[in-house]
């Protein structure tokens, strides 16, 4: 099979444009697209969470910006920029930008409705016990908010891994350059490889954000610790047909 | 900018857009078809519930682009053939109708399920007369949000080649044109706009208790 022979070949498992040069520019790119886009995303939707201000403009927006092609946008704003620079930032920037905008959304309204779904006697009851509004944002809302924030930043992990093959498209590394190379070189092998090594990469990571959630969310807020314990079975239970 | 591109290409462009319609609307079709029994399984066999959602939604961990790539060596397509990009888009819709079709029928009130049990329905009377009517509402928003999405994803294909709307931003791409790129954008915004305010009325149609005063 050519394309188990593509990745086992051993030269491209070394040097640049091999295949692990060409994971870590994905990852490097990714990493960098997520720190921006929750640093963006995290303080708004604390703000429309909290405050309830905003919510349906916030929501609607996000909906309209999963219509929005990153591709067409992309080309877009590199056609518009790379007159004005002419090193390689005319393509990274632009890239950056569009996959920032992909993934600011689902971050956004993960930490929104995350925090939008606390009781509110649960905060009622902190404020009465003299919480300061900083206090019931960072150890009431956060924390409450954490499994919605983080399936929120799981999506756009996820968005943004699997479109960042865009970049190649620009001329800029990744996996997908070995996509647009084998389409423009007429070798489905490696079309086929980079594709398969992209697809185990966005797997992995979605094994990861699993195991994440697992030690990240408080235990009180998962099915894994009973609310209520149940009773101990020392006297028998009074049958209902009794 | 060289506005009278669209006017001289106008032909181009509906031949496109009704591609793209095509690769949007067919897969989402299939895809609800193959939700509805999928979800009613999940529903009624709570056990599988994780199994069969859980599996279905895994789809979406697969990028576009890979799935594009890969589905010919599964279908013995060609590369540039459509169909792949029309079963890769069934796969993401099913991904994220299973789970809404299981919660959209668990959403329906118990009592109201045993009152058609009583008055003598059958199984597939009570699913098709009362269960997936009432939750009409829940898979249609499930709807839009595929058909929103999918209108996006459908634009990816145009980096191996295949011909709709994101044909329009390669092409303008190679010979440095603004235009078909605006026009490409606008074309594919306007057609999501359009598709989920005909679910918004679809909806209003298929739920007329829901509007207000006909009770």
């Amino acid at each position: 099979m050519d394309i188990l022979a593509w990745l086992t070949d051993p030269s491209n498992w070394d040097g640049v444009g091999s295949i692990p040069h060409q994971v870590l520019i994905h990852l490097i790119y990714s990493i960098v697209v997520l720190a921006v886009a929750t640093v963006i995303a995290v303080p708004l939707g604390v703000f429309v969470g909290h405050t309830g201000r905003g919510e349906s403009l916030i929501m609607g927006s996000v909906n309209a910006m999963r219509a929005l092609p990153t591709l067409g946008l992309l080309i877009l704003l590199v056609l518009l920029i790379a007159p004005t620079i002419s090193n390689s930032l005319a393509f990274v920037v632009p890239s950056l930008v569009v996959l920032v905008l992909l993934a600011v959304p689902p971050i956004l309204s993960g930490v929104a409705s995350g925090i939008r779904a606390i009781d509110r006697s649960v905060i009622d009851a902190a404020r009465g016990m003299g919480f300061s509004t900083a206090q019931i944002i960072w150890r009431i809302e956060l924390p409450c908010a954490l499994p919605l924030t983080l399936s929120g930043v799981r999506g756009a992990t996820l968005q943004v891994v699997s479109t960042a093959t865009v970049a190649a498209y620009v001329s800029l590394d990744g996996l997908g350059r070995f996509i647009i190379d084998g389409r423009a070189g007429n070798d489905y092998a490696q079309m086929a490889g980079g594709a398969i090594v992209l697809a185990l990469l966005a797997i992995l990571l979605e094994a990861a954000f699993a195991g994440l959630g697992r030690v990240a969310i408080s235990r009180g807020l998962t099915r894994r610790m009973p609310a209520h314990p149940a009773p101990k079975a020392t006297a028998p239970r009074p049958r209902a047909t009794a | 900018m060289r506005f009278d591109w669209i006017a001289n290409n106008l032909d181009y462009l509906v031949e496109l857009t009704g591609m793209h319609l095509w690769l949007t609307l067919l897969p989402t079709v299939i895809g609800l078809l193959v939700s509805i029994p999928l979800g009613y399984l999940a529903f009624t066999l709570r056990r599988f519930y994780p199994l069969i959602v859980g599996g279905t939604s895994l789809f979406y961990t697969i990028p576009s682009l890979a799935l594009f790539i890969l589905l010919p060596k599964i279908l013995g397509t060609k590369v540039l053939d459509p169909l792949n990009v029309v079963v890769a888009l069934v796969f993401y819709t099913v991904a994220l109708l299973v789970r809404v079709v299981a919660d959209g029928l668990a959403s329906v009130p118990p009592e109201v399920v045993d009152a058609a049990r009583g008055v003598g329905f059958t199984r597939m009377q009570i699913l098709f007369k009362i269960q997936l009517p009432i939750a009409v509402p829940t898979i249609l928003s499930g709807l839009r949000v595929v058909v929103v999405s999918n209108i996006s994803i459908v634009t990816m294909a145009a980096v191996i080649g295949i011909t709709q709307l994101g044909t329009l931003f390669t092409m303008g791409f190679t010979r440095r044109l603004f235009v078909p790129i605006l026009a490409g954008l606008v074309i594919c915004l306007l057609l999501a706009l359009a598709l989920d305010r005909l679910l918004v009325l679809l909806g209003k149609v298929m739920t007329p208790w829901s509007r207000k005063g006909a009770l």
